[in-house]
């Protein structure tokens, strides 16, 4: 937009949250329960509340216990007891029982879905008189005349492929507040933007991610044991490649199944979806599936990076809480308790003190990080492969991390190989048969939905990169690594001479996208700019 | 003037619908909820009307739980004057529902009553017709333009064998079609301003109309499977493969 764009509207709060995930939600719920005259908004991109949620999930009760007493008489509607834990290891042809760590013991835990448990927090924010605003994305932030935070810009609608206003067209207003609070979860755009721009992640080590996929099945019926959690290591990953496997039996023979792979892997011609895929086919697992039908699915990034990786979590007239700041725990395979503790934590410092400010240090002393300094280790254990990982795995677990030391992460966008120094892996993969037969049948299952005449959301920094250096260097890994088949290569038009042109060009399906991040934080080249687009658009998932 | 618009609450558009296991509905746990499209576009125009001063009043009326008044103040934040939720657990079919709006219609003296063409869960595309008939009023039904011109309305209908141009008398029922304009976003302040606006309930049994319903569903199913394909070399091989199916 041009100067000539009359001033943005603007509305007034003393907190505007960005994001109504378990972090945003509990950070709202918390400030109006400690001081009920706050003015509070929540924005979410996603057309309902917990419609860009995705995770496992299993969660520890003991955060939602203090943010709501007595939630258990009124559970979220997906909440089965956990029953029994399994960890294997498999081979592509077997399965070996491994004892369970104790971090990934859960008895007195829950199988939840966390897209349906946001969903069940968000009446419960706005009983309490926070305004909640689903459909509305946080687009850019606006800054006070002192350079720091003073709220959001909530995006346009109605702008055309082009960037031309549309008919419909309607300007984002602006939200002031004192206080800002990003609750965006893993990789969030603006969290990003402003860890650059305050340089807030100059004292700790790049953020590591991990990429999840899930489906949430319905098997056919006798095969579900409601309160099972399966975990699996090894196949379908090479022993360089971080990454497992879950399966967590539900009510109403559903059955939720997932696979995390480590973004640090360095196999240019990785491809996460297929790993999953895979694994669904292990002997082992795939008579559970075989007959039935899938309900949803999508993807969605974690932060796995700890203690070493945690920004700085406060700047002038903002905080990072969740996923944003990067606090789950990734030995747990856990991060819902640590994202509800830290939302409660930013409302009770801010509610005290009156600012912000303090807050990091707020964190850095609380049990939040305790819980992450412990396993700082772990992680990057396993940069030295599967093997050595579980050994370190054991060594800080019996230490409890009081080993004066700490393991250091790389930036995931570093770690692929040149595809001249890469040897063709033998996965030991498997012609397939279950459902999806690939990632645009896997697309369906996440509903998402992009009104195609908006602007490109996936900006490319520089599209020439893709052409030339990427095709030589890493075989253009994009089309691989996106879950979502956002990216790929097709061949130029023929020109009006009937030549051939014998170059291909990237083609950008940004309507498939599922806003996973996978892209923003992989291209080896760091020129994928993932924005937010239109409000209401992705996703629509469905208890994932 | 008033115009009084029906919105009802169905299955967002973007979603897969699943038949439930036990085939005795749509599975309709966590999934997305909307305005159906068709009355979304039938509340822009009645907007439109009045912005462009040819209405005074524009009155949004859902029937069922009080989850539907989720719709509603959706439909007050687009820029309704007043919602009206006439409240019931029964789920009714377009006869009733048609006595309900007859009934409405006494009450609120409208000048215009406008519905989406068919809801896209039922498809049934029968309440206006039937609110019409029992109201005795002319129907313009599939409208794709809409002009009001004194006591007339003039309404492009999109029927099969093209468009066709008719004039009715107001008061009327219109039911639109998808090609009537491309309903507005709504403003974030205004979602604020819509909680103040008023929204009544009126409990069916108030009405008089009875909930009971002349059409029995018995079962719910899923179209079946298609059959995996197979890729033929040529012609020869089609007609054979046909002949074997015996479908030639």
């Amino acid at each position: 937009m041009n100067e000539t764009t009359p001033a943005r509207e603007v509305m007034e709060y003393d907190v505007v949250i960005v994001g109504a995930g378990p972090a945003g939600l509990a950070c709202a719920i918390r400030l109006k329960q400690l001081k009920q005259d706050l003015m509070v908004a929540v924005l979410e991109k996603g057309a309902e509340v917990g419609a860009h949620i995705l995770s496992g999930a299993v969660i520890e009760p003991g955060a939602l216990d203090e943010l709501i007493p007595g939630w258990q008489d009124n559970p979220p509607p997906v909440c089965i007891p956990v029953g029994q834990d399994e960890l294997s290891f498999l081979t592509s042809a077997s399965r070996y029982r491994l004892p369970t760590p104790p971090q990934q013991k859960n008895h007195g835990n829950f199988v939840v879905s966390l897209g349906a448990l946001c969903a069940w927090l968000a009446p419960q924010a706005e009983a309490l008189g926070v305004d909640i605003f689903p459909g509305y994305a946080a687009a850019g932030i606006h800054f006070a005349d002192d350079g720091s935070v003073g709220g959001v810009i909530v995006g346009d609608m109605g702008v055309g492929l082009d960037g031309e206003p549309k008919d419909t067209y309607m300007q984002g207003i602006e939200i002031h507040a004192p206080l800002t609070v990003l609750a965006e979860g893993c990789r969030g755009h603006l969290s990003k933007l402003l860890i650059n721009r305050f340089n807030l992640d100059a004292g700790s080590d790049p953020q590591v991610y991990g990429v999840g996929i899930k489906e949430l099945w319905q098997v056919e019926s006798g095969k579900c044991r409601p309160g099972l959690v399966q975990h699996s290591i090894g196949w379908p990953l090479d022993k360089n490649t971080y990454g497992g496997s879950f399966i967590y039996h539900m009510d109403k023979d559903r059955v939720a199944v997932g696979f995390v792979c480590a973004l640090d892997y360095a196999d240019p011609e990785f491809s996460p979806f297929e790993a999953f895929q895979q694994f669904k086919h292990h002997p082992s697992v795939k008579p559970l599936f075989a007959g039935g039908e899938i309900l949803s699915g999508g993807a969605r990034t974690i932060v796995e990076g700890g203690a070493q990786s945690l920004p700085r979590v406060e700047m002038p007239g903002a905080l990072l809480i969740g996923d944003a700041a990067g606090l789950l725990n990734l030995p747990k395979i856990k991060g819902t308790h640590q994202a509800i503790r830290s939302g409660m934590l930013a409302a009770k410092h801010v509610t005290e003190m009156d600012t912000g400010e303090g807050f990091d240090e707020a964190l850095r002393a609380s049990a939040i990080m305790r819980e992450l300094h412990k396993v700082r280790n772990v992680r990057p254990g396993f940069n030295k492969g599967l093997w050595r990982g579980l050994i370190t795995a054991a060594i800080e677990t019996v230490t409890a991390g009081k080993l004066p030391r700490t393991l250091h992460n790389h930036a995931d966008h570093s770690t692929l190989r040149n595809l001249q120094n890469t040897k063709a892996v033998d996965r030991q993969w498997v012609e397939r048969d279950l459902i999806p037969r690939d990632r645009l049948a896997s697309v369906y299952f996440a509903g998402t939905e992009h009104d195609e005449d908006q602007t490109v959301h996936l900006q490319i920094l520089e599209p020439e990169v893709c052409i030339t250096r990427c095709g030589e260097e890493y075989g253009h890994p994009c089309t691989r690594f996106c879950p979502a088949q956002v990216y790929e290569m097709v061949a130029d038009e023929v020109d009006e001479n009937g030549q051939s042109a014998a170059g291909k060009h990237l083609q950008i399906n940004a309507a498939n996208c599922v806003h996973c991040k996978t892209c923003d934080i992989k291209d080896p080249y760091q020129i994928i700019n993932w924005v937010t687009p239109e409000g209401g658009s992705g996703p629509n998932y469905q208890n994932l | 003037m008033r115009i009084l618009v029906g919105i009802k609450r169905v299955v967002d558009y973007n979603v897969r619908i699943r038949v439930k296991p036990d085939g005795s509905g749509v599975d309709t746990d966590g999934v997305k909820m909307s305005i159906n499209p068709f009355d979304e576009i039938g509340l822009e125009e009645a907007l439109r009307i009045r912005e462009a001063g040819r209405a005074e009043e524009v009155v949004v009326v859902s029937v069922g739980g009080d989850e539907c008044q989720q719709q509603l103040r959706t439909g007050l934040a687009m820029g309704a004057d007043r919602a009206i939720q006439v409240s019931t657990a029964d789920s009714l079919q377009p006869l009733s529902l048609a006595r309900v709006f007859l009934k409405l219609v006494e009450k609120e003296q409208p000048g215009l009553v406008i519905l989406g063409k068919q809801a896209i869960d039922g498809d049934n595309s029968q309440t206006g017709q039937m609110l019409a008939a029992l109201w005795d009023r002319p129907q313009a039904t599939f409208a794709s333009g809409l002009d009001l011109t004194g006591d007339t309305a003039t309404v492009i209908r999109e029927v099969d064998a093209g468009l066709e141009t008719i004039e009715v008398d107001l008061p009327a029922v219109i039911t639109v079609d998808l090609r009537l304009n491309e309903p507005r976003f709504v403003k974030l302040p205004d979602i604020m301003k819509a909680k103040r606006k008023p929204l009544d309930v009126i409990a069916l049994d108030e009405l008089g109309v009875s909930a009971e319903n002349d059409i029995q569903v018995t079962q719910h199913t899923s179209p079946p499977q298609r059959e995996k394909g197979i890729l033929v070399e040529d012609a020869a091989q089609l007609v054979t493969e046909l002949k074997n199916r015996g479908l030639v």
